[in-house]
């Protein structure tokens, strides 16, 4: 078994990869508008609710209650499913539940899907599978539609193709579709993302999408979407797929009056998404008449045995802590290497593909707390950092500058004297750096640390020394 | 023999969860719901905060008496030049005025949905707090799910009793048909992918329409 998730297992370091980023003011430009916008429509839909704590909090004991028994509400989730009509298949990894995906379309003699923004097949990199047995998938979300056209990866979690602005689009549109001309504005590209997809919408007898919800009780699953294409690729084709992380079920019908309350205002902010979709199993004479399930593990029943960290899973999709990170909001999404990018990303990633990647990533984040805030689901998400961090520095995996370091404070901390003697180092140590109070650069590997910000000089005086001298003058 | 992948990933959960336990009920009963279950406007109220709510979605709106539904259908249509509608089974036809093409929706394939010029639907239900419209699929009135997808234009008849205020109070509605395939539609195809703009109209109808029956509001208020 091995645990995949996109590309993020050869991915650059997070301080690497956002350098780079960074230097990109029209990628910084596009990034500060679209989370701008979100945030603001976001505060005002959520201030309109009066009870937005109290939907909080039922969330996050229901999630806690569902980790709590996943083994049963999984069976349940499987029975109520095939009762209806459906099949359910179990993936351990990404391989398997490619393989799964891909034997169902050969099955059938397809050679096309279409597909719905589903992120868990960006985690799976389903798209790559499929094309390498001669299949062709469609993306139908206009987002993950602009970032396949243009061999892009996601850049957020709700809206993929946030760091692309129209003209950008326009372009990418121009050379893809094979387009004459085309308006620069949003009218004008959504129009021109309508055509081209919508006789693939009629013709295409594979759907794929994910889940935002499996319901135990029912077997159902949900999907919520603004555009309409989740509801062409699971009414039309023939046959539908559906992808769900074994982390999407819920226990009963009665939850989504929970979940349909949070999910759209965190996530887009509006007071509900255009279109949700739920359905159970087959419907005669209406909708697929051939339904497949395909529910994922790869790597999430090893972050559900650490029980601090286990809430990591609660996860619902919404992207509100990405849109509310200061970290996020300057680097963007590339730079976590990740499909999963922003504060969920950092502690999602290298807890699913262990630590042996995306060490960097529990480390691209100020603590602030913002993205706890924010949280639809109450995901303590400050918390798991730091316990993440601690795993990484426990496991021996600091970077080697930053071992040294801490060793050397540990002993220097350990009696009064050492310290006395560190301090009158450090004083000394000092002088070539330091302007009026304060130290604006430091050589060789502490660079990095006084490049953005200054450090306090270190004063002619201890508190110690102080507090001595303070005794004297007193016993006098 | 290998153990399937069911039976792996599901002891994996027992052992990092301590397996199955036979508090799941009673745990489940005992979650905390604070939030609100039902509304507290008067009907009045109620109908004025669906219509800001569809009105901010871009949705057109009209409210009118049960005696004059045929009418505003045709003047709905008129205004926005459909002739060629679709109309699913079991819906009234005494609301069906005359001067236009109603076809019926069962048996037709997706192009030939695709080539009408609209959709003509009831309801089951609607939220006011959200401005949402909810169809249960081949529900007598409101069609099979492609009816209302395909075409580009949604005409929806919404009768006033059929509003409730909050989204608990839709759910538990649905409770006792909850395996019945559900569609809820807050406002036209949408999406805000470009620069988060929020344009309207991309797969689904670019258009909804909704007429309410039900106590038309004075001009006063």
């Amino acid at each position: 078994m091995s645990v995949r998730v996109g590309l993020a297992g050869t991915a650059p370091g997070f301080p690497e990869a956002a350098k780079t980023l960074l230097s990109n003011t029209q990628l910084r430009h596009n990034l500060r508008h679209a989370t701008n916008v979100i945030r603001k429509k976001r505060e005002r839909v959520v201030a309109e609710m009066p009870d937005w704590q109290d939907l909080r909090n039922t969330a996050h004991e229901i999630k806690n209650h569902v980790l709590r028994h996943l083994d049963t509400y999984l069976e349940q989730f499987e029975m109520a499913c095939v009762r209806a009509g459906g099949h359910v298949h179990w993936a351990r990894d990404a391989d398997e539940a490619n393989r799964i995906i891909v034997g169902l379309i050969q099955e059938r003699g397809h050679k096309e899907v279409i597909k719905v923004k589903t992120m868990t097949s960006d985690e799976i990199q389903l798209n790559t599978a499929l094309q390498s047995a001669g299949i062709t998938p469609y993306e139908t979300d206009l987002a993950d539609l602009i970032v396949q056209l243009g061999g892009d990866q996601p850049s957020h979690i709700v809206v993929p193709a946030l760091h692309r602005n129209r003209m950008e689009i326009r372009k990418l549109f121009l050379e893809k579709m094979g387009l004459e001309s085309l308006g620069d504005r949003p009218e004008d590209l959504t129009e021109a993302a309508r055509q081209y997809l919508r006789e693939r919408f009629l013709r295409v007898k594979t759907g794929i999408s994910g889940a935002n919800f499996a319901i135990a009780e029912t077997g159902s699953i949900c999907v919520v979407e603004s555009e309409g294409n989740a509801r062409m690729c699971t009414t039309l084709p023939e046959m539908l797929i559906t992808l769900v992380g074994i982390e999407k079920i819920i226990p009963k019908f009665r939850d989504l009056e929970v979940f349909l309350q949070l999910l759209p205002r965190s996530a887009t902010g509006e007071r509900m998404n255009p279109y949700n979709s739920i359905w159970t199993g087959v419907t005669p004479g209406s909708g697929p008449q051939a339904f497949h399930v395909v529910l994922l593990d790869n790597g999430r029943t090893k972050i559900l045995t650490d029980r601090e960290s286990r809430a990591t899973l609660d996860c619902i999709r919404c992207g509100a802590c990405l849109n509310a990170c200061p970290v996020y909001r300057q680097t963007g999404g590339h730079a976590y290497g990740s499909i999963y990018s922003g504060p969920i990303g950092a502690i999602l990633t290298p807890q699913l593909q262990s630590m042996e990647h995306s060490q960097t990533l529990p480390y691209a984040s100020s603590l602030c707390g913002a993205c706890y805030e924010v949280c639809p689901v109450k995901i303590d998400i400050p918390e798991i950092l730091l316990r993440l961090r601690n795993r990484i520095v426990s496991n021996g995996d600091a970077p080697l500058s930053e071992r040294i370091a801490m060793k050397s404070a540990a002993v220097a901390l350990s009696g009064p004297r050492l310290l006395r003697i560190a301090h009158a180092a450090a004083r000394l140590g000092q002088i070539p750096f330091k302007k009026g109070g304060a130290i604006r650069s430091l050589p060789g590997m502490l660079a990095g640390w006084t490049e953005v910000r200054d450090l306090s000089a270190i004063p002619k005086q201890s508190f110690r020394d102080w507090w001595k001298e303070r005794e004297r003058a007193k016993a006098k | 023999m290998t153990r399937s992948s069911r039976e792996q990933i599901l002891n994996e959960i027992r052992r990092a969860t301590g397996g199955p336990s036979n508090q799941q009920e009673v745990e489940y009963a005992g979650i905390r719901r604070e939030y609100r279950l039902a509304g507290t406007l008067n009907p009045r109220a109620r109908l004025k905060m669906f219509l800001d709510r569809l009105n901010d979605y871009n949705a057109g709106t009209v409210v009118c008496e049960p005696d004059r539904v045929a009418e505003h259908i045709a003047s709905t249509l008129t205004s926005r030049g459909k002739q060629r509608i679709i109309v699913p089974a079991g819906f009234p036809r005494q609301w069906l005025p005359a001067g236009f093409e109603f076809i019926d929706g069962a048996g037709l394939n997706y192009r030939e949905l695709d080539r009408s010029d609209g959709v003509l639907t009831q309801c089951s239900l609607a939220v006011a707090f959200t401005g949402t419209i909810i169809l249960q699929d081949q529900a007598p009135g409101e069609g099979a799910r492609a009816l209302t997808l395909v075409p580009d234009y949604h005409l929806c008849i919404v009768d006033e009793a059929r509003i409730v205020e909050t989204v608990p109070e839709a759910v538990r509605a649905l409770e006792d048909s909850k395996t019945v395939a559900i569609t809820t539609i807050s406002g036209p195809s949408a999406t805000a992918d470009i620069e988060m703009t929020r344009i309207k109209g991309v797969h689904g109808p670019r258009t909804l329409d909704v007429i309410i029956i039900g106590a038309v509001p004075r001009a006063d208020t």
